[in-house]
């Protein structure tokens, strides 16, 4: 509700059309939920795919998993875990106002984003070498498989999107530690803080899956 | 929105705030100029560039739709070659659909209203909605692209194979622009159902939201939860395209129908997001002109969230004979019959609301009586075709294309026009001509069911659609609804003349024409750049007919919401407003 009292103070991040801070962070929280929430939708779709393309080759998915490095995939998923709670960490930094905190865990959050994707490129490198690509380029002739090539479109869609989304959190979050030089955030306002954890959670928890569905399964 | 209080009840002053009649300073008067339009996050301007650009894409595919149905006059070529033909029905459905029907009410209605119902300022993301309304832009261009570099001939449903490795033309960059157009429609979805939770003005309650709000608030869970999936959809067929993936193409070893399922997927539920916001457009005016409280609010408010729901379970209904099992076939006929449940008590509710009311037969009114006529008709032909063994008769005949264009045309696009000519004064400040109004609307149900309903009669006996020539016995049929969509395009056309002209020589507009109670008439016409000079307390129900005006018009007493101020002294008094 609003009160003069409330009126006379307001802050620098409230925008125009919230009535005070408190409506804005839920609004913010609240709205970051439901787009995590259609990105479950949007990966499930290929979680679907991928449930029918097994169903139909259960041979071929063991054939090609062994094709996939699962020591560098359990060294990604420990990174992954470790990142998320660095960022984690970076938000209660800011609920605690240690400006410094929020820099250096937002900072070893970034390190361990890249240190993701380097590895994921060192492990698609590996493939191209030998001719594993997805669909029509297949050329490897190593699994004694027909449909081999369509396992790699599943892997290569449901890891490529998984590793656009690395990207842009990377973005996300680059973006974070030029602000919180810049002392934008405190116990007061860390907003784009929290909702970027939120959805660094989600990626984290998109490759948990992924991990299992297309390594482990020999 | 309150930060910090026990008990659920809170008293505030308040007192009336009256609303100015035809202010100087409205938000078309401030920040204008076009790069003020272009880069402007005020709810009301982006609604009205979403309005501009459905409009525009509206006329492309009305005028598709008018070129082949005059190929259809004669039984052979009559203009077109079948390959052109072929193009335009395809790019008639894709634009209709996706660059009509879906965003009509929700981003051009729903936009520049939802705020203005909920007594706040904005939606809760403004540059968001900005941001939804240029991916609209950008899967726009990419459409266009489509078109003028070879076009799409896969029908609007883009099947594989057809897509995938069949079709000429350019259907990447057209599946691809369809792509990008699904997350602005997400990101609506997601403003609207946050603004609803979190930006409600004290004391409206859910028990008092608008049904449009429910309306709209159903059409966005189903926005949200359906729009990724074609999302991915898409991006697989444009892989499809690329790489050569092979899930969806069979020549490959992917499957053709598994395209089907996650298509239908988004685009059952995606129909229901096409016509649920005009299901609560027609609750507002059947309300407002009945002079009289809404029948069962709460039927009908629920209702909304019941298609929604039942929705998402339906999808196999457009595939049973794709290859389904009989299984799939019977639960899916089952269960679409349940679909007719939620879609007969709104239309029970609406009819009770009439009942003894004081009808006023004004123009948003008769499209109303229009859309009950035809929807009904479209809905029970739905059934129809929901049950098993008669679709396998009326499958991929015109007496399909009869149904959708009863339920999208005489449901949507009527309700659409209802809202338009209803929502109309407050939108731009002016009256538009009755009589022509009402004129219009004549010749809109005139032609609309000249052309289509001899469609029903032709499809019953076995005419498929999509076909380029048939056989002469059909071609009386085929005269008339050309004939009929003449007058349809006619109808259409003298709407946005007097709307056009209305802007700039219509007579000024009350707040409040039609004497509603509902929110957004309590501000002025047009309204201010922040929709309300004070913070708006409500008490009463939208349909509170039995209420004094006056207590549907108060606002914090001493409070100017930070902008401007205001002069009428009223005496303050207390109320109890829930939470």
């Amino acid at each position: 509700m609003e009160q003069p009292s409330t009126l006379e103070k307001k802050q620098d991040h409230l925008q125009h059309h919230f009535v005070d801070s408190d409506q804005q962070f839920e609004s913010a929280k609240m709205g970051m939920w439901i787009f995590l929430v259609t990105e479950i939708l949007f990966f499930g779709g290929l979680f679907a795919a991928y449930i029918v393309f097994r169903s139909w080759y259960p041979e071929l998915f063991l054939l090609a998993s062994d094709h996939l490095d699962t020591f560098w995939g359990a060294v990604n998923t420990v990174v992954l875990i470790s990142s998320s709670l660095t960022v984690a960490m970076a938000i209660r930094s800011a609920q605690l106002n240690q400006q410094k905190g929020i820099i250096i865990n937002l900072a070893i959050t970034i390190a361990l984003a890249f240190v993701f994707m380097v590895i994921k490129y060192f492990e698609y490198t590996e493939k191209f070498a030998v001719g594993i690509f997805p669909g029509g380029y297949y050329t490897y002739e190593g699994i004694a498989h027909d449909q081999a090539n369509i396992f790699f479109s599943i892997y290569y869609m449901m890891t490529g999107l998984h590793g656009i989304h690395v990207v842009v959190g990377i973005g996300l979050m680059v973006w974070l530690l030029l602000r919180a030089r810049k002392g934008h955030f405190s116990s007061e306002y860390y907003t784009p803080v929290e909702i970027t954890g939120l959805y660094w959670h989600l990626v984290d928890i998109i490759w948990i899956f992924l991990f299992p569905l297309l390594y482990l399964i020999d | 929105m309150a930060t910090s209080e026990s008990t659920n009840i809170k008293k505030i002053q308040v007192r009336r705030f009256k609303p100015d009649e035809n202010p100087t300073s409205n938000y078309l008067t401030e920040e204008r100029g076009l790069w003020a339009w272009m880069t402007t996050v005020d709810h009301k301007k982006i609604g009205w560039m979403y309005l501009g650009s459905i409009a525009i894409f509206f006329a492309v595919g009305g005028i598709l739709a008018l070129l082949l149905r005059t190929e259809l006059l004669t039984p052979a070529q009559t203009f077109f070659t079948a390959d052109a033909y072929n193009q335009l029905f395809t790019l008639h459905g894709a634009i209709m659909v996706f660059f009509f029907l879906v965003p009509s009410v929700p981003a051009a209605l729903g936009n520049f209203i939802l705020p203005l119902q909920l007594g706040c300022k904005d939606v809760a993301f403004p540059r968001v909605n900005l941001l939804s309304f240029y991916i609209y832009v950008v899967g726009a261009l990419f459409t266009l692209f489509a078109i003028f570099t070879g076009g799409v001939d896969t029908g609007w449903t883009f099947y594989t194979p057809y897509s995938s490795s069949a079709a000429g033309g350019n259907v990447m960059a057209m599946t691809f622009g369809v792509f990008i157009l699904g997350f602005s429609s997400i990101l609506t979805g997601l403003n609207f159902i946050v603004t609803i939770h979190r930006m409600r003005a004290p004391g409206l309650t859910w028990n008092k939201l608008p049904l449009f709000l429910w309306a709209l608030y159903a059409t966005s869970i189903i926005q949200i939860l359906a729009t990724p999936v074609l999302a991915i959809t898409l991006l697989l067929l444009t892989m499809e395209r690329l790489l050569s993936i092979g899930i969806f193409d069979p020549a490959l070893g992917g499957d053709p129908v598994l395209y089907q399922h996650f298509f239908w997927f988004y685009s059952h539920p995606a129909v229901y997001i096409m016509i649920v916001p005009g299901f609560g457009i027609i609750s507002e005016i059947i309300s407002t002109f009945s002079r009289k409280h809404i029948f069962g609010y709460w039927a009908i408010a629920l209702s909304s969230l019941a298609i929604a729901f039942i929705g998402f379970l339906v999808w196999g209904h457009h595939m049973f004979v794709a290859g389904q099992s009989s299984l799939a076939n019977l639960v899916f006929s089952f269960l679409t019959f349940l679909v007719g449940i939620p879609t007969g008590i709104k239309i029970f509710n609406w009819i009770a609301t009439m009942y003894k009311g004081s009808i006023d037969l004004k123009t948003p009114m008769l499209y109303v009586m229009v859309f009950l006529f035809l929807f009904t008709i479209g809905g029970f032909t739905g059934i129809m075709l929901g049950a098993l063994a008669v679709d396998i008769h009326l499958h991929d005949t015109y007496y399909v294309v009869a149904h959708f264009h009863y339920v999208m045309v005489g449901g949507m696009v009527m309700a659409f026009l209802g809202g338009l000519h209803y929502w109309w004064p407050k939108m731009t400040g002016k009256m538009y001509n009755e009589m022509w109004g009402r004129i219009s609307c004549a010749i809109v149900f005139i032609g609309f069911n000249l052309t289509f309903l001899p469609q029903f009669v032709m499809g019953s006996l076995g005419m498929p659609r999509r076909y380029f020539n048939y056989l002469e016995q059909f071609q009386g049929y085929h005269v008339m609804s050309t004939y009929g969509s003449y007058i349809l395009g006619l109808g259409f056309l003298m709407v946005l003349i007097y709307l056009t002209h209305s802007i700039f020589k219509g007579k000024k507009a009350p707040a409040n024409p039609w004497q509603s109670r509902a929110m957004e008439w309590q501000a002025p016409s047009p309204p201010p750049l922040h929709n309300f000079e004070h913070t708006p307390v409500i008490i009463h129900g939208p349909y509170d007919y039995h209420k004094p005006m006056s207590e549907f018009q108060l606002g914090i007493a001493g409070s100017h919401n930070g902008h401007g101020h205001h002069e009428h002294e009223t005496e303050t008094k207390t109320v109890e407003a829930d939470k």
